[in-house]
């Protein structure tokens, strides 16, 4: 069984090329790539290094978000098209849960958090297949009480934790836990042994993004209906 | 020879489009999702919108194209797909899963300029005969191009600020028409008998650019005045007054670039090219001018993929490719692809 992986959710990039539980070939990179021109090239790349041809794929798994827009839809743009192409299942996974996926055998709640600017971030929280905070769009000032009050450790991953780092420690206190740098970014192999654990095989014309927010046009558009009471 | 079958995808707007072209002029498939319903609340395209719409539907309308076509990807001899110019997010879905479609059936890919497309549209109805002058007049483009064999554009002249569709959406809007404006204004026009004396901007006498802001001002202070005495604007007049003041100065610049590049055809493309106005104006002056005339019925006149297809043929041919590092070009500029 060959699974292609697939994270563009965010500004790291990631493929991966698993063949039977066996990690082939992974390439990740966290300097500024524009995943439009980036990820279908690293596809190639991961698969020349596999010493697989892509006819070989019998699965795609792909972060299909939250994180940023355009980046979630180059991913599963790529991982639909390429799924129906080789008429192959495609499994869409939750970013965040892939990147607390990075880290295995810890018992406390495993936090994941993405930068949506404005003092937001995409976020979900996890404690093994549990989740215990579902994944959103949430203010940071709103989120991080809510970790405080379940009153055990929590271990808070992903590249953007670090410009959070000193609310999250007046907040949460001496239970926020720091996950080790090299455990911050998207894993496309992570993707894959998410998408392995998920029963579900999507139909591929209906896979799409999770953006967890209306477009803004639409929330201004809905804004106004309320006031003009509609 | 063998048939050559190309795969077209266009999603630089607001319609996600996918066709099939046999040998360059043969349409065998030609499949448009529009999303104007869904825009049309905002008063216009909203493009993170547009994006999420085409990422729901673009496997969908491949598929369609494909199954319209009675043909396998094996069938294909290349992919192509509309590079720029459009809004980015939206042209990066067409880009990503055109490049994606090509790597897994190992196609030769091939990127688009949407402005050639437009005026390949007509390649699809009759051959394009040279020196050829194509009268590009959309939502987002007036230009007048010179082409003197395939791949060779020459731009002599274009809008300085709103682009002729753009001009007609915002005055629609004024009038307090729905979107697009476009099609409303042409109707209404044709329902005046008197039309409103709007001016009629030349610009410099040997310029073939075109303004039509201070056109859109015009009809703007005629209603504010009119407004401040009380009294109540005829919108078939206005609609009128404007259509004529467009249709006038693009006829009138065409026929002057005509005859100085002694072009042995004339085309028209893009979303205004649909203006009964416009089309009656053209087709009378190039009659009397001796000069054939074309252009494309409706449905090749607005965002399409089959006039991707028809471009990239011709592209193909001279032996153009792109690679799977192709991005989405916003500001695209049309340049030749022949030597
Ligand atoms: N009958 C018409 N008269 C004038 N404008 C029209 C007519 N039909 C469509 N349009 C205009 O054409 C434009 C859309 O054309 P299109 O080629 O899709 O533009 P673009 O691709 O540059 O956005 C809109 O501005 C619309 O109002
Ligand atoms: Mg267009």
């Amino acid at each position: 069984m060959i699974w292609l992986g697939i994270d563009t959710a965010n500004a790291p990039l990631s493929v991966a090329v698993v063949k039977d539980e066996v990690v082939v070939a992974e390439l990740t990179q966290n300097n500024k790539v524009t995943h439009s021109i980036g990820a279908m090239p690293t596809i190639e790349e991961a698969l020349i290094r596999a010493k697989l041809s892509v006819k070989e794929i019998d699965a795609i798994a792909v972060s299909a978000g939250p994180g940023s827009y355009t980046g979630v839809r180059i991913g599963v743009t790529i991982a639909k098209t390429l799924a129906w192409s080789l008429q192959k299942p495609i499994i869409p996974v939750s970013s965040l849960q892939a990147l607390t996926y990075n880290v295995p055998y810890f018992n406390g709640v495993i936090c994941a958090m993405i930068d949506a600017r404005r003092q937001h971030v995409y976020s979900g929280a996890y404690q093994g297949e549990q989740v215990i905070i579902e994944d959103g769009h949430y203010a940071v000032i709103d989120l991080l009480p809510k970790l405080r009050d379940l009153h055990v450790p929590i271990l808070f991953v992903g590249r953007d934790v670090t410009m959070y780092w000193d609310i999250i420690e007046e907040i949460v206190g001496p239970h926020a836990l720091r996950a080790p740098f090299t455990m911050d970014l998207p894993r496309a192999s992570e993707v894959i042994r998410l998408a392995m654990a998920q029963p579900t095989e999507a139909a591929v014309h209906d896979v799409t993004p999770i953006y967890k927010r209306i477009a803004e046009a639409e929330a201004n558009w809905l804004k106004e209906q309320k006031a003009n009471g509609k | 020879m063998e048939n050559q079958l190309i795969l077209a995808i266009e999603t630089s707007c607001d319609e996600t489009a996918a066709a099939v072209i046999k040998n360059g002029n043969e349409i065998i498939s030609n499949v448009v999702a529009s999303q104007i319903e869904s825009h049309k609340r905002f008063g216009g395209v909203v493009p993170e919108i547009a994006s999420r719409h085409h990422v729901e539907q673009i496997t969908i309308v491949i598929e369609e194209a494909l199954l319209q076509a009675k043909i396998t990807p094996s069938d294909l001899t290349a992919v192509a797909v509309t590079e720029g110019p459009g809004l980015v997010g939206a042209l990066l879905i067409g880009i990503n899963a055109a490049k994606a479609f090509a790597f897994a059936n190992s196609l030769p890919l091939i990127g688009v300029h949407h402005i050639a497309g437009h005026i390949y549209a007509n390649e699809l109805m009759q051959p394009m005969v040279f020196p050829l002058l194509a009268l590009v007049v959309s939502g987002g483009h007036t230009e007048l191009v010179i082409m003197k064999e395939h791949g060779s554009f020459e731009v002599i002249g274009e809008t300085r600020d709103d682009a002729a569709g753009e001009a007609y959406d915002k005055v629609a809007r004024v009038l307090g028409l729905p979107y697009p404006g476009g099609p409303h204004i042409d109707r209404l026009a044709h329902e005046a008998t008197t039309a409103v004396d709007f001016p009629r901007i030349w610009l410099e006498e040997d310029s073939y650019d075109f303004s039509f802001s201070g056109l859109k001002s015009a009809v703007i202070n005629y209603k504010h005045n009119v407004d401040q005495r009380g009294g109540e604007i005829s919108a078939e007049e206005v609609a009128k007054g404007f259509q004529d003041s467009v249709v006038e100065v693009i006829t009138g610049k065409a026929i002057r670039a005509a005859r100085e590049y002694d072009v042995k055809q004339v085309v028209a493309a893009g979303g205004v090219s649909a203006n009964k106005g416009l089309r009656t104006a053209l087709t009378a002056a190039f009659d009397k001018e001796g000069i054939p005339f074309y252009v494309p019925p409706l449905a090749l006149c607005t965002d399409n993929a089959a006039m991707i297809g028809a471009a990239a043929s011709k592209m193909y041919d001279s032996g153009v490719r792109g690679n799977l590092a192709m991005n989405g070009t916003p500001g695209m500029v049309l340049t030749n692809w022949c030597e």
